[in-house]
């Protein structure tokens, strides 16, 4: 069981929950979602600066567990110079790695495949997955504010 | 383990099942003992029926097991009048009963209604939701540094407009246990009622309800080794007779005419259709087997377990114990953080070693706000926890404490 918690909590996990990547306000995004699990008390806000239809900038701020916290931080770096439909494509590849659906999708996600552990663990898959809600309510909205999302 | 309280570990069928497990939640729920599972099956093998409609002999013996199973509760809890005793759900909906039947009653535009800054959600917006409704002021009680209810604000807080004092015995987030007679002696010396949430309270004190002269007692059956789905309320009698029913239905009618109705004596005017006869049977035997335990030994046990549990605690850096520092003033409740780890990663690594413990809020979200927190561990103990289980959860902390390394302390 012990190996189980090496692959959920690896180094990658806890160096990003540690010293989370593009972790700030974004003053001139052009959009940005709220992520909220009221339960665990996880909450997060993701910023997108879209330039047609790339995202060229993309950052996030809140507090949250290692894997809320270290998913919303891998997911920056992974969908930094992305086109919408690429992030979108992501998302959907990320999901099925996470819910362990899709395990074999896992090899071709870079650092992502880091949060494949958390597949042997389901309770923990709305803490993974929160950030990445949050980016696709971002995207759906474009501008306009919506509601907080939430994977509780 | 406490001297004279034997290792009850057998009794419980889901602990032999489970040798290894650490079963530190029971604030949550308490696991059961065989003699409870044996009363609801022994219940529907000789005895089941549809209590008081029948005038057959086997509707009897179902209304006599469903009201001696009353009585015998009633008994554990210190309530003489065995009819004052409504069975409801569990505490929530006993909350929501007084809230509905006596606050829409007694509750106006202008007044002020009172909780505590410790509350259970079902104890705080069940009557936040009254006073908004109806117009009332609806103020909280703080805490002293240490998780306690401030006593003192407390009588600044009751004012001549105030009609309910709402309070927990004990606190499920921080142990706390409160000075019940002192809160019922502040409200009563206006006139309020004092209507006390026992829930944390039933299953690990004497609850004595009639010398802690509250108004109304709420109970969970599931929390004091009895089934879910069971619990109920006691409420002094003048206050249950002048209530109007909140539920209607059948059995809490008298007569029914095509423009009103009557209603039926008490307790059946509040429990409005077909009773939950299996919940009562089976809290009926979880009582006994608590009584026969002496919940004098039941509190020193759980006394001896905090004590050694908060010393060995106390040994790992970085750990903050929330709420009363004495066991004595806090029930087998023991809710801390560790370090910067959030308390659902510490969850996580916990259940890898067997070890149970709850991670959140506790459902007491304006309390965790006030202590600077979104969330705590909690790990709560019960007449079946041993010194053994202290020394799982320390160990489990341990390895934790060291996958995340040097960002805590």
């Amino acid at each position: 069981m012990s190996a189980e918690l090496d692959e959920l909590y690896q180094s990658i996990i806890l160096d990003h929950n540690r010293r989370p990547r593009n972790f700030r306000v974004m003053d001139d995004a052009s959009v940005h979602a709220d992520g909220q699990n009221p339960l665990c008390g996880d909450q997060l806000t993701i910023w997108l600066k879209l330039d047609g239809d790339l995202i060229s900038d993309v950052s996030f701020q809140g507090s949250g567990c290692a894997i809320s916290k270290a998913s919303a931080s891998l997911m920056t770096a992974a969908i930094k110079g992305k086109t919408r439909a690429e992030a979108e494509q992501i998302f959907t590849k990320f999901h099925g790695v996470v819910t362990g659906t899709h395990p074999e999708d896992a090899e071709s996600m870079g650092s992502l495949k880091a949060l494949g552990g958390v597949s042997r663990f389901p309770l923990r898959v709305k803490c993974a997955s929160l950030a990445w809600h949050a980016m696709h309510a971002a995207l759906a909205q474009h501008g306009a504010a919506g509601a907080p999302v939430s994977t509780e | 383990m406490a001297a004279g309280f034997r290792d009850v570990r057998p009794d419980f069928p889901l602990l032999a099942a489970h040798p290894g497990l650490v079963y530190l939640d029971s604030a949550a729920t308490s696991q059961k003992p065989r003699v409870v599972l044996d009363a609801i099956r022994t219940y529907y093998e000789t005895a089941n029926a549809n209590p008081h409609r029948g005038a057959y002999r086997l509707s009897g013996a179902a209304t006599e097991a469903y009201h001696g199973a009353r009585g015998e509760i009633a008994r554990f809890l210190g309530a003489a009048d065995v009819d004052t005793l409504i069975f409801t759900r569990g505490t929530t909906e006993a909350i929501n009963l007084l809230a509905t039947a006596w606050g829409r009653q007694h509750v106006h535009r202008g007044d002020r209604v009172v909780v505590t800054r410790l509350e259970h959600h079902a104890n705080f917006v069940t009557w936040q939701q009254l006073a908004r409704d109806v117009g009332a002021e609806f103020r909280i009680c703080e805490l002293t540094p240490d998780g306690r209810v401030d006593l003192d604000q407390l009588r600044l807080l009751v004012t001549a407009n105030t009609r309910v004092v709402a309070f927990g015995h004990v606190s499920n987030a921080l142990g706390t246990i409160n000075d019940v007679p002192e809160i019922v002696r502040i409200a009563h010396a206006i006139g309020a009622v004092a209507f006390c949430d026992g829930a944390q309270g039933a299953p690990h004190l004497r609850a004595d309800v009639d010398a802690m002269g509250v108004d109304a007692y709420a109970f969970s059956g599931h929390k004091m080794l009895g089934p879910m789905g069971i619990g109920g309320v006691i409420v002094r009698r003048a206050l249950l007779e002048a209530m109007h029913p909140y539920q209607f239905g059948g059995d809490m009618i008298e007569f029914v005419f095509d423009g009103d109705s009557t209603w039926n004596t008490l307790p059946h005017k509040f429990e409005a259709g077909t009773p939950n006869v299996e919940g009562a049977v089976g809290l009926a035997a979880a009582v006994r087997y608590l009584d026969a335990l002496g919940m004098d030994a039941v509190r020193g046990h759980e006394v001896a377990l905090t004590r050694y549990a908060l010393d060995q605690l106390s040994t790992i850096e970085g750990l903050h114990v929330l709420g009363p520092a004495g066991a004595e003033l806090r029930s087998g409740v023991v809710s801390f953080t560790l370090g910067d780890i959030h308390p659902h990663d510490l969850s996580t690594m916990l259940d890898v070693d067997g070890v149970c413990v709850r991670a959140g809020h506790h459902c007491a979200q304006p309390l965790m706000r006030a202590l600077h927190v979104t969330s705590t561990v909690r790990a709560s103990f019960y007449v079946y926890n041993t010194p053994a289980d202290v020394d799982a959860l320390v160990a489990s902390l341990r390895k934790a404490k060291a996958r995340f390394g040097a960002h805590v302390g």
